[in-house]
């Protein structure tokens, strides 16, 4: 038992339920959830040290031991993930101050997005499949009217996209339950793996772990995307750069338990499948990013293309994979905002978002230039930047495993992934300046600070991959053994 | 404007109502044990002011309950998240709860336990959402 698992849920929803009680005070808002973002990021650190030291940590909830109860589990992986979404969202409230307006502000933004901040964080931590998809609602509720909150027609006409969209895949992951349940007799996932373990992953199983496959790919923006680049780039720049760091990394989160502790036992149909998958997803977004001369566009695309490259890690079922994997998605998450809110920046200065109408403005912006010329190299992986050792790890995993064509693809959308952002940069920055000091439509006084900072952690996650490689590896190794976990859910004599 | 003629409706309501609201407070009370809790007791509460908005109008309710719903329904998530937290100082599991007999003048031995404190927020949550989401989508705007 530990309660501390349960702290990076109720900080936030605690937060934002007294947030709406004091809806006059912006100044407090602000700062309130500024805290309570640290605070949750203290949290998963101390979280991360107990895994260390004593294993993967666990809560049942209310004392009722699993698998009656609920139970939340803090893995490796999933307390490196709290750790990174709570960075990132610091940065993304910080970038909100100054950018997102009073009248978004009045209307709840704040307690919106740390209640958007719960759901991710329930994700992550519980240990019970329909506390996951309760989870996944309260993230997804929040992000509804997040994605409409303002109202312009843009937004509306794409939020009734995304909610259809949405709400389908949701009663669908609600019908994989119930099947699941009808099958197994149970929604713990730790007791399911025994369960499934026992009685083998007959045809019917494997079919069910196939509507997950469906339900999670919709939700992650795997091969079936094709809501995804509408949606996210409708709404302003640090709701957008939220949703394309964690929306869809929860999804692959939850590929990720699902396909390592769950349905393992059968890859050559589900992993492979999930390797095709991947492969689509990265070709097909890599076209997008690269057909496109549309900054928001370009960025949507390529968040589409590195939710391939993370599954093709998943796919290969290695450990060399999952650690490329668990390397890339950290990296991602962090690289996704950093884009998207110096895309935003870059947008409000100019007042559009196409490339052809902006050049030069590295002579009147520098740092921002150069900072986004490190996030250009960043995504597409040039060392020492921290997209790199993802990438080759992940490539090395898709070679074990005999993939090469998987392993081929996700290089060969690399250069294409570095074409389409550096399109950006040539475009933006270089050539005559044609956009003066005076004749900005915004600036970037007071939104510096979160980009720096997300800079700073992509040269420092970069260059200091050895420093939180003991972190990864542990955190594939109980990815690789479903054992660890059913242990420290169960109990050592997880028997029945 | 001509006001229609809802005699009955207002005769009818200003007792279903005050029905409605003990109902509730039963079906709260029994939730320890019984069917019923804070959800279905915040739904009984619900139908009873949107049975008052009905029978009057909007604005003459809020008048008289000068309360804002929003922020009922957060008192009600604080109520019953802390209620689960109070576990962190007895040394339990989060959501813990526990409960003991007490001598009471008037009630006798009576069970208190602290689930319904839990059960008392997610009723407000209850309440305080329901009646926004009927405020809200009743406005003209």
């Amino acid at each position: 038992m530990n309660n501390a698992l349960i702290l990076p849920i109720i900080i936030p929803l605690i937060t934002g339920a007294i947030l709406v009680a004091f809806r006059k005070n912006i100044q407090f808002h602000r700062w309130a959830s500024a805290i309570a973002l640290i605070a949750t990021g203290l949290v998963s650190m101390f979280l991360m040290n107990q895994i260390t030291l004593h294993g993967i940590q666990t809560l049942q909830l209310g004392g009722w031991e699993a698998p009656f109860g609920i139970s939340l589990v803090a893995d490796m992986f999933s307390s490196l993930l709290i750790l990174t979404s709570s960075i990132v969202a610091f940065a993304c409230v910080v970038y909100a101050f100054r950018s997102i307006g009073k009248d978004r502000e009045k209307n709840y933004f704040y307690p919106l997005f740390l209640f958007l901040i719960t759901g991710v964080n329930g994700s992550f931590l519980t240990g019970d499949l329909f506390n996951l998809f309760v989870c996944f609602e309260v993230m997804l509720i929040s992000s509804y009217v997040l994605l409409s909150l303002g109202g312009t027609k843009i937004q509306l006409s794409e939020s009734i996209k995304y909610i259809l969209i949405n709400v389908l895949s949701s009663s669908l992951f609600l019908v994989g339950i119930a099947y699941l349940y009808a099958i197994t007799g149970t929604l713990n996932m730790a007791h399911l793996s025994v369960r499934i373990a026992d009685s083998g992953q007959d045809g019917l199983t494997t079919t069910v772990s196939l509507l997950f496959i469906v339900v999670f790919g919709l939700k992650a923006a795997l091969f079936l995307f094709y809501w995804l680049p509408g949606s996210y780039s409708a709404p302003p720049t640090a709701i957008s750069a939220i949703f394309a760091a964690l929306l869809t990394k929860v999804g692959i989160y939850a590929l990720f338990r699902m396909f390592t502790l769950i349905f393992y036992h059968e890859p050559q149909i589900t992993h492979l499948l999930l390797g095709i998958m991947g492969a689509g997803t990265m070709l097909l977004g890599a076209f997008g990013a690269v057909a496109f001369s549309d900054i928001k566009k370009i960025l949507t695309y390529n968040v589409i293309v590195s939710v391939g490259l993370i599954i093709a890690g998943l796919a290969s079922a290695s450990f060399m994979g999952m650690t490329g994997s668990i390397n890339y998605l950290i990296h991602d998450i962090v690289i996704k905002a950093l884009l998207f809110l110096i895309g935003g920046t870059i947008i409000s200065l100019t007042g559009t978002s196409r490339l052809d109408e902006v050049s030069g403005l590295i002579r009147t912006h520098p740092y921002l230039g150069w900072m986004f010329f490190v996030a250009v190299l960043s995504v597409s992986g040039i060392p020492p930047l921290s997209g790199f050792i993802g990438k080759v790890l992940i490539t090395r995993g898709t070679f074990e495993a005999s993939y090469f064509w998987l392993g081929g693809i996700g290089l060969i959308t690399s250069l294409l992934v570095l074409y389409s952002v550096m399109k950006i940069f040539m475009n933006v920055f270089w050539g005559e300046t044609n956009l003066s000091v005076e004749m900005e439509k915004g600036t970037t006084n007071g939104v510096m600070f979160p980009i720096v900072l997300l800079t700073a952690l992509t040269v420092a996650l970069g260059l200091g991959v050895e420093g939180i490689q003991p972190y990864v590896n542990l955190a594939a190794e109980s990815l690789m053994n479903p054992r660890f976990y059913i242990e420290a859910v169960l109990g050592s004599n997880a028997a029945f | 404007m001509k006001r229609p003629n809802d005699l009955l409706l207002r005769a009818v309501s200003k007792v279903a109502v005050l029905i409605i609201l003990t109902f509730s407070i039963n079906l709260f009370y029994s939730g320890h044990h019984n069917p019923g809790g804070g959800f279905i007791g915040g739904l009984g509460v619900t139908a009873a002011l949107i049975l008052l908005f009905l029978t009057y109008d909007i604005e003459t309710v809020t008048d008289n309950l000068p309360v804002d719903f929003k922020k009922v329904a957060a008192i009600g998530v604080l109520i019953a998240v802390g209620t689960g937290a109070g576990s962190f100082f007895f040394d339990a599991a989060f959501l813990s709860q526990t409960f003991g007999y007490f001598d009471i003048p008037v009630f006798g031995k009576t069970e208190l336990a602290t689930a319904v404190l839990f059960d008392l927020g997610v009723a407000l949550a209850v309440i305080g959402s329901a009646v926004t989401i009927i405020q809200t989508i009743s406005e003209d705007e």
